[in-house]
């Protein structure tokens, strides 16, 4: 169908707009949720998994006599077996990096990072599951290995995998406008010698936890877990299974944050489906925590090299260069897709003529990289407000005025960027002084003069961002033009049930973003129903007509394909609705308004049928309908959300990849321990804009919570590996995720600049761009001014010494 | 109590937010896990087995505890209550809990039992309310949803102490929606 465009006016909103407390609320709060380790199951059996301890080793033995011993032990599965019972799953990548074959054990009876499933244990309990594992022993022959991307793509670099033949995964040159003549005019030229974003990831709360049941009868296996995009889990679940797409089923309940992260679910519940069905029982596995900083998805770890920047005298910014190693660890499972993804924001927030990125995908032996909250955009954007930062820094332009000339201004929406991606709305500089406010700018000026020589730096930082929503699949056709993917759409459900209740089910996946809050806020306005009558269904479920084959959550997308969906859907209910209720009421479907729960002629409000009157003859007396109208209404709305997009220009790599941008302009003001390093954010400021708000109090929610993922990244995690590929971080000991001592009260406010292209004028907006990690880099560089340059997105204590001491001036020059 | 040093598991009997609850535990059984898989309570959730985040935060006797720092065979006799405990005889949610609905104080609500309970024991400690205590208090909690902000807030308005209403509502509107 036809993309349908809710014009405003159209809808009475009641609901819409308003901060709504949150339906899921009441059964969080009085812990009765259902979450992916919680449902008791007859009969069930646990899984644990023995991983490899080495980064690189090749399987020479497996004994599981031990393991045989343990009490409550069921049984196992080795890599052989999964070789032989398994296809590979889907890829995307084309050559050379197709040649890669990931599995849910160690492919090819190789572990290529440390924490590798080698073989998957089930036993009657938790611990025999573990006692069971650990009496495994495994005979490895260490490899070669590596976990730097830049000695990956050195010619004697151990390879990741053999067939591949080369460390790179994914090789590609966006040449956008003409940098040469760019670099070649421009006044001054900034070059940058190496800048790295660090590897980090959002880790959920709840790991992964997946429960498999088999039921013979239908030989169906049903899956409950976080499926972050459960149509293709089922795709990819039933590839690698050989098992009928139609006789699998994928579930979720509540899920305890995914962040991107649980894309990938489908590796792991492969192995506990093979187990299910070999062993006749019901499976669990529960992820630990350590089990899911080593293997459960990390963020994209980035290298970017040779950089140059070409700005004018009167602070205009031309344009950029740079090298990037994107470091993706041991297999491509979502990738090599971030090598495209970036390009959606190739601007960043600026004006930008000229660009170009020779981009490449490097393996490692660590642990699989997998979309992270501000997937492979906020890595650019950051290198973008950094070379900002740090060209105004070394060509004495003031911070404030140098990004306020060369923003995007609100008069050039809708703008296209260098590669043909158009910025749907926006006032970046009127957002910038509102951040700027909310710090009293002015002020910590002052305050920052006042401490000099105090032993105790004030730093003040900026960081623009964009959090660009709802892709164009069809740019994965940049990675690989065999693939069969455009557009976007995502699926909704919206019926009248016998009663007269209102239904109504989203393909989206829910992990705490309020998708059953806003659902029921847009759907009572149209169908003029109070919020506390729509019912929204928990969770997802792969069986029912609401999903698409791309839905789920991902890409900061809900707020327009699935409240487009949704809106759809009622649109086609509504009509139902129309047709009954003017049959019955003797007058034609136009002359019928729904209001307060009844469907009422507009002229005649006496005449009136409630929603229980309405589903009342279509359910249980058809008779009273005209045959033609009984025919065709059913009272369900199923209707689908397309994105309005065209194929991408691959020779070009040139055209829109997504169609929303919400932005967020963070300010902060930090203050340095000169003799410990330690950092302390005296005031913390987001500006936000995603258009027009379907609730204000869920979307300042979300900045708050992608604010800290920012700022703990910025200050304490690190997914560091050892020179022995051995993770440094893996629990929350070593990994510090940021507690509510370690932050400030935020001072918050927006902007509202509705999107020309989305329905109801809102754009995604859940990821939020990493602007935390620009502003805290900022702010560093502004505390040290050009003594030093910060040129790594992960600034902890020690780091900050040596800031103080000047590292990195040298690896940055004008060189004109 | 005598142990029987031959047998696999033990029976232990622990009061459970207010039910008398037997079981047959091995030494080894967590508290967290005898919460869970044996009695089905959901409060207590496991977000990182090394006692950092909080999720798993149960009050044993008159001492709040992560659950999966004790076992279970530890609380033999004893009292134990979870966050299932906290609403109000006639299920309604208690000030708490309310302040946390109003004020947002959660998001995937993985988190917020252990929230709960944890905000729970500081509010009743008799320690001053402040910004900072709150802080303080709750840092033994990770959430990786809501940054924190709104569950000071709710904590601080279950005190009685005034703070800024959610954005997008007027702050005499919090309470009556």
């Amino acid at each position: 169908m036809t993309t349908e465009h809710i014009a405003p006016g159209t809808v009475t909103r009641r609901f819409t707009g308003q901060a709504m407390p949150r339906k899921e609320d009441a059964r969080l709060l009085k812990a009765q949720g259902e979450f992916g380790d919680d449902t008791p199951v007859a009969h069930l059996a646990y899984v644990a998994f023995v991983r490899s301890p080495y980064a690189h080793a090749r399987i020479a033995a497996i004994d599981v006599s031990g393991a045989e011993q343990a009490p409550g032990y069921l049984g196992c599965l080795v890599p052989d077996e999964v070789e032989t019972l398994t296809d590979p799953y889907l890829e995307l990548q084309g050559p050379p990096g197709d040649a890669e074959v990931d599995r849910c054990l160690a492919s090819g009876g190789i572990a290529r990072f440390a924490g590798e499933p080698v073989v998957a244990v089930a036993a009657e309990t938790r611990e025999a599951a573990r006692d069971a594992a650990e009496a495994v022993v495994v005979e490895y022959e260490p490899l070669p290995h590596v976990v730097d991307a830049r000695e990956a793509v050195q010619p004697d670099a151990p390879l990741v995998h053999e067939p591949v033949g080369t460390n790179v995964a994914f090789d590609s040159l966006y040449d956008w406008g003409d940098i040469d003549f760019a670099m070649d005019n421009a006044d001054h030229v900034i070059e940058v010698d190496e800048l790295h974003f660090h590897r980090f990831s959002s880790t959920p709360l709840e790991c992964g936890a997946i429960t498999v049941e088999y039921d013979a009868g239908v030989d169906t296996f049903t899956f409950t877990g976080g499926f972050a995009t459960p149509q293709l889990a089922t795709l990819n679940l039933s590839v690698a299974l050989r098992h009928p797409f139609s006789k699998l089923r994928v579930l979720s309940k509540d899920i305890g944050g995914s962040f991107g992260l649980k894309l990938n679910m489908h590796i792991p519940a492969t192995a506990a489906a093979l187990l299910s069905r070999k062993l006749g029982r019901p499976m669990r596995w529960t992820e630990t925590r350590t089990e899911h900083h080593q293997a459960g998805g990390h963020g994209n770890e980035r290298w970017f090299r040779d950089v140059r920047m070409a700005v004018q005298r009167d602070g205009t910014v031309l344009g950029l260069t740079y090298d990037a190693l994107d470091d993706v660890g041991a297999y491509t499972r979502y990738e090599p897709l971030g090598g495209v993804i970036w390009t959606q924001v190739a601007n960043a927030c600026y004006q930008l003529k000229h660009l170009k990125v020779h981009y490449r995908s490097v393996y490692t032996n660590k642990g699989p990289v997998h979309p992270n909250r501000g997937y492979s955009r906020m890595q650019h954007l950051w290198l973008v407000e950094r070379m900002m930062d740090i060209a105004a820094h070394k060509l004495g332009f003031d911070p404030v005025e140098f990004r306020t000339r060369n923003y995007v201004q609100p008069e050039q929406y809708p703008y296209t960027t260098v590669n043909g991606c158009v910025y749907d709305s926006g006032d970046l500089p009127l957002s910038l002084r509102k951040a700027l406010d909310l710090i009293d700018y002015r002020g910590a000026r002052e305050l920052q003069e006042r401490l000099s020589g105090s032993g105790k730096r004030i730093g003040i930082g900026i960081g623009s961002t964009l959090d660009s929503g709802t892709n164009n699949l069809g740019q994965a056709r940049l990675i690989n033009g065999e693939l069969p993917f455009s557009g976007n759409t995502e699926g909704g459900l919206v019926r009248l049930g016998a009663d007269g209740t209102v239904y109504a089910t989203t393909g989206g996946v829910a992990f705490g973003q309020g998708h059953e809050t806003t659902i029921a806020q847009v759907v009572a306005d149209m169908l003029g129903v109070a919020y506390d009558e729509v019912q929204v269904q928990r969770g997802s479920d792969s069986a029912l007509s609401a999903q698409t084959g791309m839905s789920g959550s991902y890409a900061s997308q809900f707020a327009v394909t699935g409240i487009g969906a949704i809106l759809n859907a009622t649109k086609k209910l509504a009509h139902e609705i129309n047709l009954v209720a003017a049959s019955a009421l003797g007058c034609t479907p136009d002359d019928i308004t729904l209001v307060d729960g009844h469907a009422v002629v507009a002229d005649d409000p006496d005449r009136a049928l409630p929603f229980s009157a309405v589903a009342g003859i279509v359910h249980f007396s058809p008779a009273d309908l005209p045959p033609e109208v009984a025919d065709e209404v059913g009272l369900v709305g199923r209707a689908v959300y397309r994105a309005p997009f065209e194929i991408p220009d691959t020779e070009r790599k040139y055209g829109n990849l997504t169609l929303t941008y919400a932005t967020q302009v963070h300010a902060c003001v930090v203050e340095i321990d000169e003799e410990t390093g330690h950092t302390r954010l005296l005031r913390y400021a987001m500006v936000d804009d995603c258009g027009t708000p379907i609730n204000p109090m869920v979307i300042e929610g979300q900045v708050h919570g992608a604010t800290v993922h920012g700022i703990s990244a910025a200050l304490y995690e690190h997914l560091s590996y050892d020179a022995e590929g051995q993770l440094v971080a893996g629990n929350f000991y070593d990994y510090h995720a940021a507690t509510a001592y370690d932050l400030p009260s935020f001072r918050y406010d927006n902007v509202v600049s509705p999107s020309p292209f989305a329905p109801v004028g809102a754009k995604g907006m859940g990821e939020g761009g990493g602007a935390p990690l620009h502003a805290l880099s900022a702010a560093f560089q502004d505390a040290v001014g050009d003594r030093a340059m910060v040129l790594d997105s992960c600034n902890p204590p020690e780091r900050v010494l040596r800031l103080l001491r000047g590292l990195d001036a040298e690896r940055v020059r004008v060189i004109r | 109590m005598t142990i029987d040093h031959t047998a696999e598991t033990r029976e232990i009997t622990v009061t459970v937010d207010g039910r008398s609850e037997t079981g047959h535990v091995s030494d080894r059984t967590l508290l967290v896990h005898w919460l869970r898989d044996a009695l089905d309570k959901r409060g207590p959730k496991i977000g990182c087995d090394t006692g950092n985040c909080g999720a798993c935060t149960v009050r044993w006797d008159d001492t709040l505890v992560k659950s999966c720092m004790v076992l279970a065979a530890q609380a033999d006799g004893d009292e134990v209550e979870t966050a299932a405990a906290l609403e109000g005889e006639d299920g309604s949610l208690n000030r708490l809990q309310r302040c946390f609905a109003d004020y947002h104080a959660l998001q995937c609500g993985y988190c917020t039992s252990g929230m709960l309970m944890t905000a729970t024991d500081l509010l009743s400690s008799g320690e001053e309310i402040t910004e900072e205590s709150v802080r303080r208090g709750m840092k033994g909690n990770i959430c990786r949803c809501t940054g924190y902000h709104n569950i000071v807030k709710a904590v601080r308005a279950a005190a009685g102490q005034e703070v800024p209403a959610p954005h997008g509502c007027a702050a005499q509107e919090v309470e009556s929606r």
